[in-house]
């Protein structure tokens, strides 16, 4: 386990300033696919009759949902080989933003300000973020 | 608030438990040299990439704990800004575990985001 932690603190230390911005890409990648799982999962979750595993296991949408999320956690793991965690991880917030994008789009939700608000700031957050690890 | 306490219980475990799901991938990901197949399995002993799985396991783990902790009569404008919780624990995790440096602009970003998450969530009915 040390082995493993020390490894990844060595590999983060070591990431040449020119690949670090690739795994800001994967990792947007990764939140368009999340968020497609998301809407999935949140119509899965409404007609969830039984809130056991076996219950969970028969709903269509749900399952539909893990599998998008399979996909985005591949895109995260290679972002996190060459990437820190914790400039990457907050990133993942995009997701809301994508979320909020395909439930005005799929499901005619509202958008108000609080949420425009919400969305402008997670775009800003990223930002900095992502300007913080150009250094 | 109408959201009962054993939702937002449910919510914070989800954060909790995902944060330490991403430690899991993280270091999982360091053993991902040679390529694809490593995604799996590993060079060492157990020769398969346990800590990949942990994170996986964890994932999913969280998220059954989220789906049960969003359902009604759970408010997501109340339950959201926990979840956002999970970023901090593991911008903690990633400084204990992997001695990433806490810059200003990372914590900055990190803020803004955590407020940007709740508004989200405030204009979620």
């Amino acid at each position: 386990m040390d082995n493993a932690l020390s490894a990844a603190a060595a590999d983060s230390a070591r990431i040449p300033e020119s690949r670090s911005r690739q795994p800001v890409g994967l990792v947007f990648c990764c939140t368009i696919l999340g968020a497609a799982a998301q809407v999935l999962m949140k119509t899965g979750a409404n007609h969830l009759a039984h809130p056991g595993l076996l219950g969970m296991l028969g709903d269509l949408p749900l399952m539909a949902g893990y599998c998008l999320y399979g996909i985005s956690t591949v895109l995260l793991v290679l972002a996190l080989k060459d990437g820190e965690l914790s400039l990457l991880y907050p990133v993942i917030a995009l997701t809301y933003v994508w979320v909020t994008v395909l439930s005005l789009v799929i499901f005619h939700d509202d958008v108000n300000p609080w949420k425009m608000l919400g969305i402008a700031l997670i775009v800003l957050g990223v930002a900095v973020l992502g300007r913080g690890g150009r250094r | 608030m109408r959201t009962p306490i054993a939702n937002m219980l449910l919510v914070l475990l989800a954060a909790f438990v995902g944060s330490f799901g991403a430690v899991f991938l993280k270091s999982g990901a360091a053993e991902l040299r040679k390529g694809w197949l490593n995604l799996v399995f590993s060079e060492d002993p157990p020769f398969f990439n346990w800590r990949l799985a942990s994170g996986v396991s964890l994932y999913l783990l969280s998220s059954y704990f989220f789906v049960l902790g969003i359902r009604p009569p759970g408010e997501l404008s109340v339950l959201y800004p926990m979840v956002s919780l999970g970023y901090i624990f593991t911008l903690l995790w990633s400084r204990i575990f992997f001695h990433e440096p806490l810059t200003r602009v990372k914590i900055a970003g990190l803020f803004i985001i955590v407020a940007g998450v709740f508004f989200v969530g405030l204009g979620s009915k």
